[in-house]
Order: C-alpha cells, then structure tokens, then sequence
C-alpha cells in the first residue's frame, strides 16, 4: 500500500474526535453521580442489564483499541525498527488483546 | 581568548573510524570552517572536506560541531566552542563517504521523491501570471523558499534517524512552497507525493529542524501545513 501511513494517520485522528463525546460523557458522568458518594452495588444496578450503557462502553472500547494500537505501532516502529510483516502480525495481536479485555470489562458490568 | 582551541576531528572511511586531536591556533571572527581549513592546509594534508561559498550560500559545509548540525563556513568558533575543544563529524543521519564528508544522495533522492520540484503545465501561458505578494499562497511561499539545501534539518530530525524511509524536513519544506505555488500545473500531484509513506504524516513536529535551519526556516511549520492540506484532499477521497 503507498499510502498505508496516512491512512493510519487519518484514522487515529478521527478516532480521536469520535472519542471525544464519549471521554466528557464518561467523566461528567462519574463527577455527576459520585457527587454524594456512591456505591459499587449502586453503579452496577444502573449498569447492569443496560443496552445504552453496554453500547457506549461497547464502542469507547473499541475506538480506544484502535486509537491505541496506531500509536503503539508507531513507537514500536520506530524505536525497535520492527516493520512489515512483523509489525503487522505484532499489532493486529496488540489490538485483538486490547479490545478482548475491554469487551470482558464492559461484559462485566452491564 | 586561548591561544590555542583542541579540536577532535573525525578521520576514517564508510563510517569506520576514529577522532583524532589537532592543536589549532585561535583567532579573531575564526569560524569552524576555518578552522578545518587550517587543518587541512597545515596539519594533515589527507584530511576530506566540503564546502564551497564559504558565504552561507551553497549549503556544502554542513558538519556536526560539538554534537549538533551547523553550517561550519557560518559558525563562529566562539559560539560553540566547549572547555577550548570543538568535536567535528560528517553529518548525522547519512551515509559516510571520508573524515567529514557525507553522501547527500539520499538527501536529494528524497527531495525528488517527495515532488520537491516545479512541474510546469503542457501549454505556455500567454501572459506572466500575476501573484500578489501579499497573498496568503505566497506569504507562505516565501517563508520557506530561501533553503540551501544544506541538510542540516535532515541531520537534526531524529525521525530520519528511525524511519530510513522519512523523506524528512528538507524535502517537505520544498514541497509546501509549491504546494503554494500559484503557477504550479497538479497541486494534487504534490499532495499525493507528500502523503505516500515516509511523507509528511511521520513528522512529530517536535521542530529539531527549526531550531538548527541555519537559515531560520520553519520546515516543521511547513509540514503541519502539508498535514493539513493532505488530511481535507483525504477527507474528500481525493487520496
Ligand atoms: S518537526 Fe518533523 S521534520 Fe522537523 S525534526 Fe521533528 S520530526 Fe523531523
Ligand atoms: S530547511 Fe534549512 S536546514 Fe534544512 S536544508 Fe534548507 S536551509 Fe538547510
Ligand atoms: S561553504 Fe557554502 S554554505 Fe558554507
């Protein structure tokens, strides 16, 4: 591919602003309702069982992943001198790992 | 002002080699190029070297002076010299030809990869195109065409360093100033080019070029603009 660097590029970026809605909602959200203190039982009764939250976090995860992942294989790139092959192998793992414990945290609790 | 200045001066061949020390008197305004000049005249006759202006101009002079890239035939003695000793080496980040000679063929390969060049359209234009200097286009033009093509930024960019493939400061500079360019035929030609692997998305734009361009440039602000420029051409599937 000639321009395989840029179409990482561009998509770190957008996933970057696609995260950034669900980054502020995030944490209003846990400065809202942990303003008079709150339990973990109380957070997973509202989380639990919940397709909006499972879909959020869902989601948030998985752009994370691949957000992450560009960058990882950027600095593993250039400081290891790891590339083609290899690197594509060693990052298609880094991304298959990040969001398989994302999914089982975001499983967890809804 | 000492006397004399220790300057270690790198001697070998295909990047073996080692420093060897010379005793070089000091004077008055003496520049580093002067310096390597006397050495060659009067201590080792062996010793490989380039320059040519000797005024700021031509861009052959480049050598790393006590760790950094410089133009040496503009660079004072007194501003770089560290405990009286100044440590000279060919430039970083290409191959070694001979003691303090670089091969800057990758350097121009690089420009030329990079589409750091002015393609004129297939017909000749019927009347002088009319630019006003004031423009954005040219402002921008103007802000980065007075490069000597002295690698000095190519030498200071640690991404050349990690990514052989980065066409680097230099090239991408050359290419926003004809990205700018008004009387050039296929803008989108040059974005294509500046976007291909190794093109301008592998800037960190840390700004080690604009810090040590010995013509105070700002190749890291030309690249940003490029990143730009080539993120809306990607956004409207035209890369
Ligand atoms: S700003 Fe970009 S081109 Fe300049 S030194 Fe840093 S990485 Fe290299
Ligand atoms: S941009 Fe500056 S440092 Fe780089 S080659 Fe041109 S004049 Fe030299
Ligand atoms: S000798 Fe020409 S720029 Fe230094």
């Amino acid at each position: 591919m000639k321009n395989k660097d840029l179409k990482l590029y561009m998509t770190q970026r957008l996933s970057a602003i696609f995260m950034v809605p669900f980054i502020l909602l995030h944490l209003g959200v846990i400065i809202y309702a942990s303003r008079n203190g709150v339990s973990a039982t109380e957070i997973l009764g509202r989380t639990k069982g919940s397709i909006g939250w499972m879909l959020f976090y869902g989601l948030f995860v998985v752009a994370a992943s691949i957000h992450g992942t560009i960058g990882i294989r950027n600095i593993v790139s250039e400081m290891f001198a790891w590339r083609g092959l290899k690197l594509e192998i060693a990052m298609v793992l880094v991304v298959v790992l990040l969001v398989a414990v994302g999914l089982r945290a975001v499983g967890a609790v809804t | 002002m000492a006397d004399t200045i220790k300057v270690e001066v790198f001697k070998g061949e295909g990047g073996q080699g080692a420093y060897q020390v010379f005793d070089v008197p000091r004077m008055e305004s003496q520049t580093v190029l002067d310096v390597v000049t006397h050495i060659q005249r009067n201590l080792d006759a062996s010793l490989a070297y380039r320059f040519a202006c000797r005024v700021g101009m031509c861009g052959s002079c480049a050598m790393m002076v006590n760790g950094s890239p410089r133009w040496t035939c503009r660079t004072h003695v007194g501003d770089v010299v560290e405990d009286g000793c100044l440590k000279i080496a060919p430039l970083r980040n290409l191959p070694h030809i001979r003691d303090l000679a670089a091969d800057l063929v990758p350097f121009f390969d690089k420009m030329q990869k990079a589409g750091g060049r002015f393609v004129a359209g297939k017909e000749v234009p019927q009347q002088m195109l009319n630019i006003d200097p004031q423009s954005p286009a040219r402002v921008a033009v103007d802000a980065g065409i007075e490069c000597i093509g002295c690698a000095v930024c190519y030498a200071a960019c640690d991404v050349v360093a990690w990514t052989p493939d980065y066409v680097g400061p230099a090239a991408l500079n050359r290419a926003w100033t004809l990205v700018n360019d008004e009387r050039v035929a296929d803008t989108g030609w040059h974005l294509q080019q500046v976007a291909l692997d190794g093109g301008c998305t592998s800037c960190h734009s840390q700004g080690a070029c604009s810090v040590h361009c010995p013509k105070s440039l700002n190749p890291s602000q030309s690249i940003t603009g490029l990143k730009r420029a080539v993120a809306a051409a990607f956004i409207k599937g035209e890369l």
